[in-house]
């Protein structure tokens, strides 16, 4: 068995371009049965656009390379009713702003009662117990009344329990989370990670949770992926990520968070912004905000190679530190 | 919701009234109808007691008086030529306006909407250019100058139809083409705009990210979004079927109401005019009466926010 087909889902080189501007630069990335994976980033970074290319919802003039499987079978470019029996049916998603992801003019009810009949073959009496027993489950009070209800007479709190609802209603081996607190109060924030974990933690189900919000991930997340304009930059267990970051953006990103403990310090924020995709430095494209830059990084694109066990890195200042600790480690032997 | 109907009854009235009440105004100034009716040669006498027998030497207001309690009675008056019931003389040719109407209303919902929602799915492709084309062609082109376009090539040079006239079916062909075609044009684009919008929706996205078909999310979950705005365009289509035909039955001598419009205005012969005005500004209201109660059944935010004012703004 390959590496690729004992994964769960596994993307592999995966690009995407818009209008001959290329958005996505090769991603490689896998997820496990049960397993949590977070993926952070600044907006554009190219977060959302992996898992929208995965599952081919990208409007049309976007082009996709590269592979990504489940379960060893190829989704790119596969037949619209291949997709159709894993969107949803194997991998769900929920998506940042619940209110405008639910048909305004469809009853709740009827909207999760779709996700039962395509991928169960729910319906009638038995889709409506298995609707009221999720949204049971994900907490909406008075389930047999409100499942009459408009999104728009639910809160913005409500309408992603409502969304996380009719994502599990297809019974997903892996849920794909894209800023589900963001349009949040901070307060239902927590409450609906804690959700996601409970139900997570209950039925098994991998979880990639796309955010931001690096706090997030840190609670939630087994493993950690740092995207910077379209590629993975760093790599690892949350632990070892969040321990010892070693790229200069991942520690830019980490540095500009508060601690909770110890001395105040000056919050660090990293210079500049992210760069237009259409004008990408030739070399890394965080070069010219990094603090650590080397000549290197003007004219080659560094890899994501293996700096320690289960923690990668794609930064050429890294590999020489790594290559000089080898060096020193190697004479004192 | 109840009080929300007698709101909306007691705005149409109004509307109503305010027609009939300038109506009124721009024939009463604009002409002496005992002057025109009979004729410039017509004795003082003869004129004096024509606007005797018909109140016309009243004061305005009392006239006015008059004129709106009889309506407020249902009583819309004689024909100043013929002494016939307005409502008579106007209901007769309703059913000939209609004939020409409703077929063309029904050729610009065949060919609006699906032209609209086709060229929606396919935006930027060459069937999408060409229905836009062909719609603003359809839709800047006056009645007039595309009715007689027709008449030029399918009557003259071709001699398939006829011209003009009543006589049969094949009258009808033309003038319902150039009301339909336009009419078309105007809903195609409005549809395929309404539809471009909702397909941009994130709902769409979430739809498919659920594994509906693209084909049941188009119909399922586009399309009845997608109406809400249509269906005001459609609302004004259905309240011109009466009187929307106007220039078309004078290019095509179709004796509609339209055309009895043009006659009667040009003969002062008032209670016609204002019996069809009425009948028009009726019509109209209905209509937009009918959309408001569909906006309600096809958008849920409505229907709670109508429910909320209704209750006296309770939440």
């Amino acid at each position: 068995m390959s590496d690729r087909e004992s994964h769960f889902v596994a993307l592999d080189e995966l690009t995407v371009s818009f209008d001959g501007v290329r958005v996505l630069h090769g991603i490689n990335l896998t997820v496990s049965r049960g397993e949590a994976v977070g993926l952070v980033g600044e907006s554009g970074s190219g977060k959302s656009v992996t898992w929208l290319a995965a599952l081919g919802l990208l409007p049309g003039k976007a082009r996709i390379g590269g592979s990504a499987t489940l379960e060893g079978v190829e989704l790119i470019g596969a037949p619209p009713s291949t997709l159709d029996r894993v969107r949803g049916g194997r991998i769900a998603m929920i998506s940042q702003d619940p209110a405008s992801a639910l048909n305004p003019v469809i009853s709740i009810g009827k909207q999760i009662g779709e996700t039962l009949a395509l991928h169960r073959g729910l319906s009638g009496i038995a889709g409506r117990a298995e609707t009221l027993r999720l949204l049971d489950l994900v907490g909406i009070p008075d389930a047999a009344r409100r499942i009459h209800a408009y999104p728009h007479e639910f809160s913005g709190g409500q309408n992603q329990r409502v969304m996380i609802a009719m994502a599990l209603a297809g019974q997903p081996d892996l849920l794909v989370a894209d800023e589900p607190t963001t349009a949040l109060d901070v307060t239902i924030q927590a409450q609906i990670l804690d959700l996601i974990q409970t139900i997570r933690r209950e039925l098994g189900m991998a979880l990639v949770l796309i955010s931001h919000d690096l706090g997030v991930i840190a609670e939630t997340c087994d493993r950690v992926a740092v995207m910077y304009a379209g590629r993975i930059v760093e790599e690892g267990t949350t632990g070892a990520l969040f321990d010892d970051p070693r790229h200069p953006y991942a520690q830019g990103l980490l540095g500009s968070l508060p601690p909770l403990s110890g001395p105040r310090r000056r919050l660090v924020s990293i210079p500049g912004v992210v760069p237009d995709p259409r004008l990408l430095p030739a070399g890394c494209a965080f070069a010219p905000r990094c603090p650590k830059r080397v000549s290197t990084c003007d004219s080659a694109i560094p890899t994501l190679g293996v700096s320690h066990p289960g923690h990668r890195v794609a930064c050429f200042a890294e590999e020489a530190v790594v290559q000089e600790q080898a060096r020193s480690h190697g004479y004192a032997a | 919701m109840g009080r929300f109907i007698i709101l909306r009854v007691g705005r149409a009235l109004i509307t109503i009234a305010l027609v009939v009440t300038f109506a009124f105004i721009v024939l009463r100034l604009s002409g002496d109808p005992a002057q025109i009716i009979l004729g410039p040669e017509a004795p003082p006498e003869v004129l004096a007691a024509f606007r005797r027998a018909w109140g016309l030497d009243d004061p305005i207001w009392l006239q006015y008086l008059h004129y709106f309690g009889a309506i407020a009675q249902g009583e819309l008056g004689r024909s100043m030529r013929d002494g016939r019931s307005a409502i008579e003389i106007v209901a007769e040719r309703i059913p000939i306006t209609l004939a020409l109407t409703v077929p063309a209303l029904v050729l610009k919902l065949g060919i609006g909407i699906p032209a609209g929602v086709y060229a929606a799915l396919h935006r930027g492709s060459l069937t999408d250019r060409i229905v836009m084309i062909v719609s603003v062609a359809g839709f800047t082109i006056p009645s007039f100058v595309l009715g007689l376009t027709l008449v030029l090539v399918f009557a003259v040079q071709l001699g398939w139809l006829p011209s003009g006239g009543q006589d049969s079916w094949r009258h009808a062909i033309l003038p319902i083409l150039t009301l339909g075609i336009g009419g078309a044009a105007i809903l195609a684009r409005f549809t395929r705009s309404a539809m471009l919008e909702v397909l941009g929706q994130p709902f769409i996205r979430a739809a498919s990210a659920k594994g509906v078909p693209w084909q049941d999310v188009i119909t399922r979950h586009a399309l009845p979004n997608a109406a809400i705005p249509t269906v005001t365009i459609i609302g004004f289509m259905v309240g011109t079927l009466i009187a929307g035909a106007v220039v078309v039955e004078s290019v095509f001598s179709w004796p509609g109401v339209g055309r009895l419009l043009v006659v009667a205005v040009a003969n002062r012969d008032l209670a016609v005019v204002q019996c069809i005005l009425l009948l028009v500004a009726a019509t109209m209201v209905i209509s937009n009466l009918i959309v408001d109660f569909l906006y309600g059944f096809l958008d849920p935010r409505l229907r709670s926010a109508k429910g909320q004012k209704a209750a006296g703004g309770q939440p």
